[in-house]
């Protein structure tokens, strides 16, 4: 077996665990949630149709957005709850997920429940009125059973569809089949993305075809189909959740990553020296940028490496320049001001946005610096990542040099670099810590007017944190010991096509790298 | 007339526009066998279910053993009345036993009495035992109104309600359907309200014809007075139908 299919294998349990976990409890909540509200729009006309238009309009959210959209209300909810009880609750990872998933699992099992419901022979209706049911009898020992065939398979549909949009909740702090998917795709690791997609594709026919089973026992009114659907899915449920139980354990630490290579591996570092001091570690891994700020100041997350630059433009919302060390002296107080953040420190390397191109287009075009590409911008496609184009130091960079580029593409960070070595973009917002940018000998593009602020990686510490000597102490070593070039190479031997190793191993490699200190 | 066991006062029921009953006043003795006939739209139907109150009316009164219908729990009221109609209405997903059991059940009997009045009422309606194991969907339609009749006798009610029980039945087991139920009705002691609009029907099984038209009764007695004692010549009309049609089936036969 391959050493990354064995490590996927590795992490099986734990993903496959929260998947099932996940994915059962919201199923679950769908169906508390909507046969309650099938009955009543089945028996009122006037509720029927907006409570249908209402779940399908809940549908129509792509259902990324619909989880991304419950943090925000979940963080506001919980800051709420804090100030009012005194109790504040976790905004990230599950319960976002649970509810995303939820209200996604509701139209199909109530457009069929309503559809069931409505759907009986008057003739049967009438004659359980006339033998002397009461209307509670009458939907139990008639409308239901009548009924069930149809609900079975909106439940199995449902089913499916939470199994498969369960991935998706990776990027808000849930660990899930997704991990592979998410993790994969951004280290090229195919193999991972691969075994993601196929242990939620066996899911999801699993769980349909023991549901199938449940729902020909309704249709034929047998029993011991019924049953034995049923029991399957229980013990399936069980014995995947069941290892959880071993991780269930709170973690002392949790340390968090964004969504890229570089983010992973300093995880790993930061993780490694903590379960070194025999402190319990999880993390939380593929963060959106802002995100990941917001989990941290709430304590959602103890520690995570961010950048000078993006602090100060994004939390700090400033436009200015004042150079490498002062914007880092002000993070260090404003943010311990505003949020009780503790800013350990600079881990030594930069990881600022750059303008990267082709060397052979470079010198066709000559352009050299940003003033250049100025100049021929508008026949030129520029290729970033999907955040780039939105973010304060865009619009910094476009203010101070005025580019009118012919296209603008967002990609992935991994099929940005492809995008570039193709010619489909001329010019890229590439990471100065990235690998690939010394292996691909592309060219950097100077910055003259200091339009593109400072990028420390820094480490971070949550306000609950920050007086924590154990954390503080293991991850100290650390600061000023980074250089960028150790940085690269570690990134590289992630990002690339060939040898490449796991973020956990290029972290190993990178802490002997630091040793000798 | 014996002791009444419906009365109805003033009873008035509109739908939008259209008068379904126009202040109906009747009353049912026991042990009578009355059939409320008249054409589609004459409220026959509707006033047939004033009375298990599967209707409610606008206006007026609805006594069933001196009970007023509107106070009563219309799931307790109807345990205790028969009731069956043209589209049978078995349950699909419960055996023939289990249909004609339904009621006792609700009632909470015990299972073996259950057991025991499902059988007598097999025998009663003259359906093998075998059936009651049987999908409603596994019968004839004959044999399904049989399983609807013994549905509705199953608690033993006094009252059964019907509404154009035989309608949909071919003519032969329509005539021994109704001879049975006839049979049935002297032998339980039963008070039977029929809604038909076949007029031989009406004649050959009930003691006593009420004629409904647009909402409002026009003729009220057994069959051979009410055709000496009316008036009205769409009432004679309608009574001497069947008679003209027996005459008619005799010459052409020639019996």
């Amino acid at each position: 077996m391959s050493p990354s299919l064995r490590a996927a294998f590795d992490l099986l349990p734990e993903y496959l665990g929260w998947h099932v976990l996940l994915s059962a409890s919201a199923l679950a909540l769908g169906l508390a949630i909507s046969l309650p509200l099938a009955i009543v729009a089945a028996r009122s006309p006037r509720l029927r149709w907006p409570v249908l238009a209402l779940a399908s309009l809940i549908q129509t959210i792509p259902s990324l957005a619909l989880l991304a959209l419950f943090f925000p209300l979940l963080l506001a909810l919980s800051a709420l709850s804090l100030s009012l009880t005194g109790r504040g609750f976790s905004a990230l990872g599950f319960l976002p997920s649970l509810l995303a998933l939820t209200l996604y699992s509701i139209l199909p099992i109530l457009r069929n429940a309503v559809a069931g419901l409505t759907g009986i022979d008057p003739a049967i209706s009438e004659a359980a009125d006339g033998v002397g049911m009461t209307p509670r009898q009458k939907l139990y020992q008639v409308e239901l059973p009548l009924a069930a065939p149809i609900i079975m398979a909106g439940i199995r549909t449902a089913a499916v569809w939470t199994i498969g949009a369960a991935t998706l909740s990776t990027p808000v702090g849930q660990t899930s089949l997704g991990n592979y998917i998410f993790a994969g795709l951004q280290t090229e690791n195919w193999v991972s993305v691969l075994f993601g997609c196929a242990a939620s594709a066996v899911l999801a026919l699993a769980a349909d075809q023991l549901l199938g089973l449940v729902e020909t026992g309704a249709c034929r009114r047998r029993r011991v189909l019924v049953i034995a659907g049923l029991a399957g899915l229980v013990i399936g449920a069980a014995v995947a959740i069941a290892p959880l139980a071993g991780f269930g354990k709170p973690a002392s630490y949790v340390v968090g990553a964004k969504n890229f290579s570089e983010q992973y591996i300093l995880a790993e570092l930061m993780a490694d020296r903590l379960e070194r001091t025999g402190g319990q570690v999880s993390r939380k891994e593929d963060l959106g940028s802002a995100v990941a700020y917001r989990a941290l100041a709430a304590g959602e997350i103890d520690v995570y490496v961010d950048y000078s630059g993006t602090l100060w433009t994004s939390v700090l919302k400033r436009a200015d320049n004042p150079g490498r060390k002062a914007v880092l002296a002000g993070l260090t107080t404003e943010l311990k001001r505003r949020d009780g953040v503790l800013v350990l420190g600079s881990l030594g390397f930069e990881n600022a946005y750059a303008f990267a191109m082709r060397p052979d287009r470079a010198r066709a075009l000559n352009v050299a610096s940003l003033t250049d590409l100025a100049r021929e911008a508008p026949q030129l496609t520029l290729g970033s990542d999907i955040e780039f184009l939105s973010r304060p130091e865009w619009k910094a960079v476009d203010a101070a040099y005025g580019f009118t580029f012919k296209t603008k593409r967002s990609f992935q960070p991994t099929f940005m670099y492809r995008a570039l070595a193709g010619g489909d973009a001329d010019v890229i917002s590439a990471f100065s810590s990235d690998g690939r940018i010394a292996a691909d000998r592309l060219v950097v593009l100077a910055d003259p007017k200091g339009a593109i602020p400072p990028y420390d990686a820094v480490i971070l510490i949550s306000p609950k944190r920050a007086d924590d000597r154990r954390l503080i102490e293991a991850l100290r070593p650390l600061v000023g010991a980074v250089p960028v070039e150790a940085m690269r190479a570690a990134n590289y031997s992630v990002d690339r096509d060939t040898a490449k190793v796991t973020p956990k191993e290029a972290a190993q490699a990178l802490e002997r790298a630091l040793a000798p200190r | 007339m014996a002791q009444p066991i419906i009365c109805l006062e003033g009873v008035a029921k509109r739908y939008a526009a259209h008068a379904a009953l126009d202040g109906v006043d009747l009353s049912v003795g026991e042990g009578e066998f009355v059939a409320l006939v008249g054409g589609s739209g004459s409220g026959k139907t509707t006033l047939l279910k004033t009375i298990n109150r599967l209707i409610v009316p606008d206006a007026g009164r609805v006594t069933v053993a001196g009970e007023d219908v509107a106070s009563a729990e219309p799931h307790l009221l109807r345990r205790r009345i028969g009731y069956v109609f043209q589209e049978v209405g078995l349950f699909p997903h419960l055996s023939v036993g289990e249909n004609i059991a339904i009621t006792p059940k609700l009632l909470g009997w015990a299972p073996d009495r259950v057991a025991r009045r499902v059988e007598t009422l097999l025998d009663l309606v003259a359906l093998p035992r075998e059936v009651a194991a049987r999908a409603p969907a596994a019968l004839s339609g004959g044999q399904r109104q049989r399983v609807g009749v013994a549905r509705a006798l199953a608690a033993e009610p006094a009252l059964m309600l019907m509404d154009e029980p035989f309608g949909a039945l071919d003519p032969l087991t329509r005539d021994a359907l109704g001879t049975d139920y006839r049979a049935l009705h002297e032998r339980l002691g039963l008070t039977t309200v029929m809604v038909t609009h076949d007029m031989a029907e009406a004649v050959l099984l009930a003691d006593r014809i009420v004629v409904l038209a647009d909402g409002v009764i026009l003729a009220d007695g057994a069959p051979a007075d009410l055709l000496a004692g009316t008036a009205d010549p769409a009432v004679r009309a309608l009574l001497e139908a069947p008679k003209r049609q027996a005459e008619r089936l005799r010459e052409r036969l020639g019996a």
